[in-house]
């Protein structure tokens, strides 16, 4: 059984679709990309699986229970977490509160999770009393992400984490979301940063217009040539 | 409204020229591009803007009349005075607005540092609530009446819109229609309406029952609105407020029309051998609402220091990120907003008690507006604030109304509460009492956490102290 399974979703924003008939599954362990333009209905997608959007018909399977209806609140708890696009923290909260709201449905001890996120990003840990608003673009998302963690995700939703960050940022943020899934999170990025994106992913779907339009091994698809025409940039080599 | 107001506002900083020595001044021709020049030339065309907007109207034979009149000498002068009033706030604070924030901030630091310890703070506030309790009884009945219409029923209502707006970040600019729900349903059980109840309630028993219908009404306004995100809450708001004023001129077979309810019993006591009867003397009532407002500010404020209250804060601040990290929006939305209508209806309830009659020209969306100002003016998000706030700005005029010296005339109110607003939001945006930071963290700091300070740690890339 899959970890997620999205099964013929259609999602609308009134009477206009945004996603038609999405097909894509994640397997315990995976990293899997989901790729495509400004517009194409990737952010949707994980809206969709977080409860922030219901579908219009179709399926969010998560360890084979419909979710689709349920709260994000709940979503949460059952075990998916959910890094929105624009890394949304809280501005006039310092780090560790920021990192105590990712925590706001559990209770007990929240050392170890601090302290974990502080290992996976010690720069958090140095800033730890800073409010999130006056941190940098790049310390704003290892927060996103480390707020997520606090949940304790089987499933983490990253919507594009390196929006707008050097590349030498979005090296760092993607080396750590390798050592997450090591850790044993399985993860669903989002990305129009397809390179980088498929060298780190196994698998890759890839949604054009609300339907996904191509889906593989990351390997077969950073060598596609439509790949390469749409999203790096070269010539489509018929 | 979602974000508080910000307060790193860096000023702008103009070099003038008459701080420069004369060879350096500004040639003539360049004195627009100067920003204090610049804003003057604004300021006073703003002024003859105001002028013809509130001037008299033109009539169809003389169709420039109005602008005529407009223009004419006293209304162009107060148009001019008050907007060039304006500039000069605006430019004194320019030059002096680093100086005044200083000094603000060294004000508001004062109580913390007079006071540091918590119990000498407990001591202080038993010594507060003793002189809340003992000094109105010296006053004339006038003043004691004022304590209760004006002082004491603001800050009830005060405290309770800051839990909406200052905690949850919530919009409600029809705030007193609870108010006027609390009131009628008063009103309704002590039989003062055309319709009549279906049982006769001792009038301490309705108490309850409006805080109950207030905050059902909370609920079934809030449930479909607060789903939404951004500024439709404040227009629903106002719709409502709106609505229930409307209804209740019109609906004369239910609420008495425009002319208003007819005599409402006074509260009265009669259980376990105790019967007390609140009658006209101002005082009993007085106490009653200091009751109600303790309780609240106990309730209000271990609710903002509780889960509740951090997510309020979180919602407030994002309430995306609120959703993602599992917070059921809608339901601490609900809860605020609710708590809010409550505490208003309890507010109507009294008032209508204790003056015994109101019609619904009481309950204008201007009132609502007031409250607001109360909220702003004290603070957003400052439980002391707001009753300070509330106090200061409900028994000043009628300080000032009082005083041979000043003769304030109550209908120039608001000419007031617009001028206070504007000058607080140039010289305190943060209000009276502005709200410390929460400081959710320090359950951390127990467990060893949070205790080394990252901002003085110097930039020293170590791994955090206590890792494994
Ligand atoms: N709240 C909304 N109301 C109406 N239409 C929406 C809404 N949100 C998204 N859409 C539309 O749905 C489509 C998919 O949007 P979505 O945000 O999922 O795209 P995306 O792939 O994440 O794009 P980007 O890479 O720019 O973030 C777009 O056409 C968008 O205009
Ligand atoms: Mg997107």
């Amino acid at each position: 059984m899959s970890l997620l399974q999205l099964v013929d979703l259609e999602v609308r924003y009134g009477a206009i679709p945004a996603l038609r008939g999405v097909n894509l599954s994640v397997e315990t362990g995976e990293i899997v990309t989901l790729l495509g333009a400004n517009g194409a209905g990737k952010t949707t997608t994980l809206r969709t699986i977080s409860g922030l959007q219901h579908p219009a018909s179709g399926r969010v399977l998560f360890e084979g229970r419909a979710i689709g209806d349920v709260a994000p609140h709940d979503v949460l708890a059952l075990g998916v977490g959910h890094v929105p696009e624009g890394r949304r923290i809280f501005p006039q909260m310092s780090v560790l509160e920021n990192l105590e709201m990712g925590a706001y449905r559990r209770r007990g001890n929240l050392r170890e999770d601090v302290e974990h996120v502080f290992s996976l990003f010690p720069v958090l840990g140095q800033r730890r009393r800073q409010e999130g608003g006056t941190l940098s673009g790049g310390e704003q998302q290892m927060l996103a992400i480390g707020r997520a963690l606090m949940s304790h995700p089987r499933l983490l939703l990253l919507d594009e984490p390196s929006m707008g960050l050097a590349p030498l940022v979005v090296k760092a943020i993607f080396e750590i979301i390798a050592r997450i899934r090591s850790q044993g999170t399985t993860i669903l990025l989002v990305e129009q940063n397809a390179t980088q994106a498929l060298q780190l992913a196994d698998r890759g779907y890839v949604l054009e217009n609300g339907e996904i339009v191509m889906s593989g091994a990351a390997t077969d698809l950073l060598g596609d040539p439509r790949i390469r025409a749409a999203y790096l940039g070269e010539t489509a080599a018929h | 409204m979602s974000d508080p107001l910000e307060l790193t506002e860096i000023p702008e900083r103009t070099v003038t020229s008459a701080a420069l020595p004369p060879d350096q001044r500004t040639p003539w021709h360049k004195v627009v591009h100067n920003d204090d020049v610049r804003r003057l030339f604004a300021c006073v065309i703003g002024g003859f803007v105001l002028a013809l907007m509130t001037g008299p109207e033109g009539d169809g034979i003389n169709m420039l009349s109005g602008v005529d009149g407009a223009l004419r000498f006293p209304h162009l002068g107060i148009c001019l005075a008050l907007t060039v009033g304006l500039w000069v706030l605006i430019t004194v604070r320019h030059r002096f607005g680093e100086r005044a924030r200083t000094a603000s901030a060294r004000v508001s630091a004062l109580p913390a540092r007079l006071l540091p310890n918590a119990k000498f703070r407990g001591l202080a506030l038993v010594a507060l609530l003793a002189l809340a309790i003992v000094y109105p009884a010296h006053l004339n009945g006038y003043w004691q009446s004022v304590l209760v219409q004006q002082v004491g029923i603001y800050v009830l209502l005060a405290i309770g819109l800051n839990v909406v707006v200052g905690y949850a970040g919530l919009l409600d600019l029809g705030y007193i229609a609870f108010f006027a729900i609390g009131a009628y349903s008063d009103a309704f059980w002590t039989g003062a309406l055309p319709i009549h109840p279906p049982a006769n309630l001792n009038p301490f028993w309705v108490i309850p029952i409006a805080i109950a219908t207030a905050m059902l009404a909370g609920v079934i306004l809030g449930v479909p609105t607060l789903r939404l995100r951004g500024d439709y809450l404040a227009i629903v708001t106002l719709g409502f407020g709106e609505i229930i004023q409307i209804v209740a001129i019109n609906l004369q077979g239910v609420t008495g029309g425009a002319i208003g309810t007819g005599t409402i019993r006074h509260f009265a006591l009669h259980v376990l051998g105790i019967n007390y009867v609140w009658g006209l003397d101002p005082l009993p009532y007085y106490y009653l609402l200091l009751v109600f407002v303790v309780l609240a500010l106990f309730a209000f404020h271990s609710l903002e220091h509780s889960r509740i209250g951090r997510a309020w804060a979180a919602i407030r601040e994002d309430e995306i990120a609120a959703e993602a990290s599992g917070i059921n929006v809608l339901k601490y939305k609900v809860m605020a907003f609710a708590i809010g209508a409550s505490t208003s209806g309890f507010a109507g309830t009294l008032v209508a008690s204790q003056i015994r009659f109101f019609e619904p020209g009481d309950f204008t969306v201007q009132l609502s507006i007031l409250i607001l100002v109360l909220v702003i003016f004290g603070g957003m998000g400052s439980l002391p604030g707001a009753v300070v706030g509330a106090a200061v700005l409900e028994w000043l005029p009628q300080y000032l109304h009082v005083h041979p010296l000043f003769g304030f005339q109550q209908q120039d109110l608001y000419i007031y509460f617009g001028a206070i607003l504007i000058l607080m939001m140039i010289f305190r945006p943060e209000g009276l009492i502005p709200s410390r930071r929460r400081r959710i963290e320090l359950g951390l700091a127990e467990h060893g956490i949070g205790t080394a300070d990252a901002m003085t740690a110097g930039a020293s890339p170590s791994e955090p102290a206590g890792l494994p």
